[in-house]
């Protein structure tokens, strides 16, 4: 098999799963034991998301949240990418930032949107700011891993064939980490969308896919949040899938760094 | 001139349980584009005294001299191979692992690819240039790892059993494309290996090494004529002389 046909094959079971998933939901709300205002059919929310996407409200809410996401995943990568690198590499880093990092770590991101309110008002600071801390730390503690499993058989060969200082460092050490950065990027981004309709729901004011949910809610408007949520699974697949999954199959893949599952 | 010179070097380990020789007063010299094999059982030393003089690990007492100037730490004068096959850079193209050395001075790309291909082509692999390792087999990765070892043209070739994870007829083609490498580039070679037919084969001369602590047994010069037949009365009688060295107690512990 072509990888071509691979993929087409993993895509075609794809559908199958999703495909299955939203009959049984029709299936149930057409059975009428929920009222449709609760539980409104598909078409019905395909509906809605038409009309929202044709007068643009749901581009511009999709946007607010993507670009609070892709600004705080940015801070996130400029923090714990560097961080995790020196943790690993000098002992002393590490021994000052590690039990904070242990602290901070198992503190809920959404935890500390009351406290960014209070700080930071509401809007796109406080939203920005839960999506870095979301994202801060499954980069900061992947790469730390990556950096420290970097085989030092390489390091050797290389030392070895005249590589010190910067040459090793990106061009044995970033590569030889490169599983575990792009798993800390992927779970990041996973992790920041999560975090940020959570702190939209609590944070945003007017705009956002988060925004949207809770204050459809106000008015019973179930169709609005169903396409809501629609579209926040739909970008966030899109990115697990065809952006990491790119990135992933360009180099860790092609490398043998990691393998595909079988079959 | 001798090329290498070893003396008296002297390794201990320091270990939770204490201090444990690693190698002990160990000295030999090496005159150029001589092939040495280092022999002996696990933990005599042999890869312990390859890494000193790779200059992965430093010695607590003696030197060693290279060409004359003393060891200190690494140096783009040595090519190095190791066992494992995970050496080799998967990041990198069969081309771009080669290629690795001569990046580091500083060599023009085009250069520097051609010189890779080169190399490549000395053990018969320039048809996977652009293959990731990881699509080569064990014995390719080894001869990439060769490759890669030679193609900044270091004066000696360090080599740490590198075909001891190879099956046995890999293994004897690996040997035989050795020996042909070895005789068109003359580099000084030191071998490390556990396998007495395969110094047989290889060797100018071979140093068989005992352990606790790692001590030089004895020295044997091969004088048969190359290629060799492992099948020969001569050859058979060296593997024999090197196996009675190999199971004699040590001097020390006679005393």
């Amino acid at each position: 098999m072509t990888p071509a046909t691979v993929r087409t094959r993993s895509a075609g079971r794809a559908a199958v799963t999703i495909i299955g998933a939203l009959a049984i939901y029709e299936v149930v709300a057409r059975a009428g034991i929920f009222p449709a205002a609760l539980l409104p059919t598909i078409p019905a929310v395909v509906k809605t998301l038409w009309t929202m996407l044709a007068d643009g409200t749901m581009v511009k809410h999709a946007m607010s949240t993507l670009l609070r996401v892709l600004f705080g995943f940015s801070l996130a990568a400029a923090l714990g990418l560097p961080l995790g690198i020196l943790m690993a590499r000098f002992r002393p880093v590490e021994q000052f930032f590690m039990p904070l990092v242990s602290v901070l770590m198992p503190i809920p991101s959404l935890a500390w949107v009351p406290v960014f309110i209070l700080w930071f008002g509401l809007g796109n600071t406080t939203t920005v700011l839960v999506v870095f801390y979301a994202a801060t730390f499954p980069m900061l503690l992947n790469t730390w891993s990556g950096v420290r499993s970097v085989n030092p058989l390489w390091l050797r060969a290389a030392s070895a064939m005249g590589a010190s200082g910067q040459s090793l460092f990106w061009k044995v050490i970033i590569p030889g980490a490169s599983p575990f950065i792009i798993t800390g990027l992927r779970q990041a981004f996973l992790r920041s969308w999560v975090a940020v309709v959570g702190a939209e729901i609590i944070a945003a004011s007017a705009w956002g896919l988060g925004w949207v949910i809770f204050d459809a809610k106000e008015f019973l408007n179930a169709d609005i949040m169903m396409a809501s949520l629609a579209v926040i699974g739909i970008i966030g697949f899109f990115f697990e899938r065809v952006v990491f999954g790119t990135a992933e199959r360009a180099t860790i893949l092609k490398w043998g760094m990691v393998r595909a599952a079988r079959g | 001139m001798q090329h290498i010179e070893v003396n008296h070097v002297s390794l201990v380990y320091d270990t939770p349980g204490g201090k444990v020789p690693g190698v002990d007063d160990v000295s030999f010299t090496m005159a150029p584009s001589e092939f040495l094999c280092l022999v002996g059982p696990s933990g005599c030393g042999k890869t312990t005294l390859l890494n000193i003089i790779a200059g992965f690990l430093s010695p607590v007492a003696g030197e060693i001299r290279i060409g004359g100037n003393a060891v200190n730490g690494y140096g783009q004068d040595r090519g190095i191979v190791f066992q494992d096959f995970a050496q080799l850079f998967p990041w990198r193209t069969a081309l771009g692992n080669v290629t690795f050395g001569l990046e580091m001075k500083g060599v023009a790309k085009a250069e520097r690819e051609a010189i890779a291909l080169e190399q490549l082509k000395l053990v018969k692999l320039d048809k996977f240039a652009h293959s990731y390792p990881h699509h080569l087999s064990g014995g390719m990765q080894q001869r990439v790892a060769i490759a890669r070892a030679l193609a900044y043209n270091p004066a000696v070739l360090l080599m740490d059993e590198p075909f001891a994870a190879l099956d046995a007829l890999t293994r004897d083609d690996m040997q035989r494309l050795l020996a042909d490498v070895w005789r068109e580039t003359r580099k000084t070679v030191i071998y490390v290996t556990h396998n007495v037919a395969e110094a047989v084969f290889l060797a100018d001369r071979v140093i068989v090494m005992t352990p606790h602590p790692g001590r030089v047994k004895a020295e044997v010069r091969i004088s048969l004529p190359r290629p060799r037949d492992p099948l020969s009365v001569e050859f058979l009688e060296y593997q024999k002389a090197l196996l009675r060295h190999l199971s004699e107690p040590s001097r020390a512990d006679a005393q």
